[in-house]
């Protein structure tokens, strides 16, 4: 294909390595300016914390550390519970939200009852606050007898699951629907049946749309499950509260708060990752 | 029998009547062209072939079968229509070899294997040999529309539909994508191709159909149509076309 054209090989020019370096010292110089005005900043509020007429019984009501040392354990054990739940709430929240999203999307008339039904669920569960849905859930069905015994974890697990699901396939559906209907078309085109273009093109496509809503669901998820202490289930911000009451001291509180952040940080710090990367990709198609 | 027959078909949008009983015929190898001012129901009668759109009232007959008959099974029918579209319509989260071989391994159930043997034969048929693993979205729009057309091919259907594929590209690609369709005439393939190019029209089609208002007002051989058309709307339209 190339004959006779003859072979380049290229070396940067001068004027290339001279913008290189200075982009280097530029960056260098970035990265100092940021850390100078960092310490700054912390020293700042810190100084003015410090110097506030109530700071010294703050730091003995909320952070002592032999409290904090003593609680950790009763604490982090509470947490375990918590990431058990936001496990299988995760996965129930999925499947449920997928499904509602599917049952959204679905045309013709044949579909309505189902369409409605699974509206109507959306709109309900977008407005009842959380809490509500938990006591409901989690006095209420056990009430009923008609479950065996189970622990308040699971009705905990199971209210967030009802809530977050709402919330999720309204994301998916948006995703769903943010896919060019030409895309439904050349799919159909080649013979794919309705729920094969659903699978294969649409749902896809869809969820990379929304990525990172959907991982700003789940740490939102991550925190809500701290709730389920209001059913009684010893988790983190239960366990918490037992260890508040007996040291007279709020410190369990934060090393709780502690704990949750620590356990959202990852996923927050892939969200961002993930939404610059596709940022990027999808710049690099076109014009910036 | 022939490949194709149209029998009559209508079709309305609302109050606006789009197709006004439309007859034609394609036999096995014959290459049709549609020519025809915008909006004069080109893309409309090739979407109411591949049952994109309902027709109204006619018949389309695949190789003697009646596909607009409710009881066909239209995922089928559409299997054995190969379509490409004006703005390609690959699929972006996938790559180039899976885009190409999605209807054999899903539709027509073939081996993976023999999927991407054949997709692969192809691409390096029609020089994107270099670009069976890479995303679809990333290739020029000449390459995507050659891959679409690839795509649409992989499963040698009876008969193929191009809409206007090289009106979305720039003029320097138009080339690569209409030798690409010479190539598939040399095969032998089956085609009804809508475009707005006449030199292409003028060297690929067996014959060329004049689309007006809906319905055909003229049919005939390349040269009947371009050097001695009967009707003034053709001449019309001809004159205007050539004059831009
Ligand atoms: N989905 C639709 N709803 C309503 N009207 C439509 C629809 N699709 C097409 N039309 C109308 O039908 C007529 C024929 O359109 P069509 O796209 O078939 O024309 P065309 O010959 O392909 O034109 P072009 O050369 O510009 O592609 C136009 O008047 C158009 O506005
Ligand atoms: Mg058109």
């Amino acid at each position: 294909m190339t004959d006779g054209v003859p072979q380049v090989t290229w070396a940067p020019s001068e004027l290339e390595l001279a913008r290189r370096q200075h982009r280097r010292k530029a960056s260098g110089r970035s990265v100092l300016i940021a850390i100078v005005s960092t310490i700054l900043f912390v020293g700042v509020i810190a100084l003015v914390l410090i110097n506030t007429p109530g700071w010294e019984s703050v730091k003995a009501t909320f952070f002592d550390l032999s409290v904090a040392k003593e609680s950790l354990p009763a604490v982090l054990q509470g947490l375990w519970l918590n990431i058990r739940v936001l496990f299988f709430a995760t996965i129930g929240v999925a499947v449920l939200g997928t499904g509602l999203a599917v049952i959204r999307s679905l045309r013709g008339p044949v579909w309505f009852p189902l369409r409605a039904l699974a509206t109507i669920y959306t709109d309900l569960f977008r407005g009842v606050p959380v809490l509500i849905v938990l006591f409901l859930v989690g006095f209420g069905i056990p009430a009923l007898e008609i479950f065996p015994r189970l622990p308040a974890g699971v009705w905990g697990g199971i209210a967030i699951t009802l809530c977050y699901s709402a919330y999720v396939a309204e994301v998916l559906r948006a995703g769903m629907e943010a896919v060019h209907p030409s895309q439904r078309i050349a799919a159909r085109s080649l013979g794919l049946t309705h729920a094969e273009t659903l699978r294969v093109v649409v749902i896809p496509q869809g969820l990379r749309k929304v990525i990172p809503p959907l991982m700003n669901d789940f740490v939102s998820m991550q925190k809500d499950v701290g709730l389920i202490s209001v059913l009684g289930a010893v988790d983190a911000v239960r366990a918490a509260q037992i260890e508040v009451a007996q040291s007279f001291n709020f410190t369990p509180y934060v090393v709780a708060a502690l704990l949750f952040v620590a356990l959202s940080f990852p996923v927050i710090r892939v969200t961002d990752h993930i939404s610059a990367r596709m940022a990027r990709r999808e710049q690099s198609g076109g014009t910036v | 029998m022939s490949v194709l027959k149209l029998n009559n078909v209508w079709k309305r949008f609302g109050d606006v009547e789009v197709l006004k009983g439309v007859d034609l015929t394609l036999e096995e190898h014959d290459v049709v062209v549609l020519i025809g001012a915008s909006g004069s129901g080109k893309s409309t009668l090739l979407r109411t072939i591949n049952l994109i759109e309902q027709v109204d009232d006619g018949q389309v007959i695949l190789s003697g079968d009646d596909i607009t008959d409710p009881r066909t099974d239209v995922d089928k029918a559409r299997a054995r229509i190969g379509v490409v579209f004006q703005q390609f319509n690959l699929f972006p989260h996938m790559k180039v070899i899976d885009n190409v071989t999605l209807a054999a391994r899903r539709v027509h159930k073939w081996p993976a294997a023999k999927a991407r043997a054949k997709g692969v034969a192809l691409l390096e048929k029609f020089g994107l040999g270099d670009k069976v693993d890479e995303y679809s979205d990333r290739l020029s729009g000449g390459q995507q529309q050659r891959v679409a057309i690839v795509r649409a091919i992989m499963t040698d259907p009876e008969l193929l539909l191009l809409d206007e594929i090289t009106s979305a590209l720039d003029p320097m690609l138009v080339g690569e994508v209409l030798d690409l369709v010479r190539d598939l005439k040399e095969g032998g393939s089956t085609m009804l191709i809508a475009t707005h190019e006449m030199s292409f029209a003028r060297t690929v089609a067996d014959r060329i159909v004049f689309m007006h208002g809906g319905r055909i007002l003229e049919t005939g051989t390349p040269e009947q149509i371009f050097s001695a058309p009967e009707r003034p709307e053709t001449q019309e339209f001809l004159a205007r076309i050539m004059h831009r």
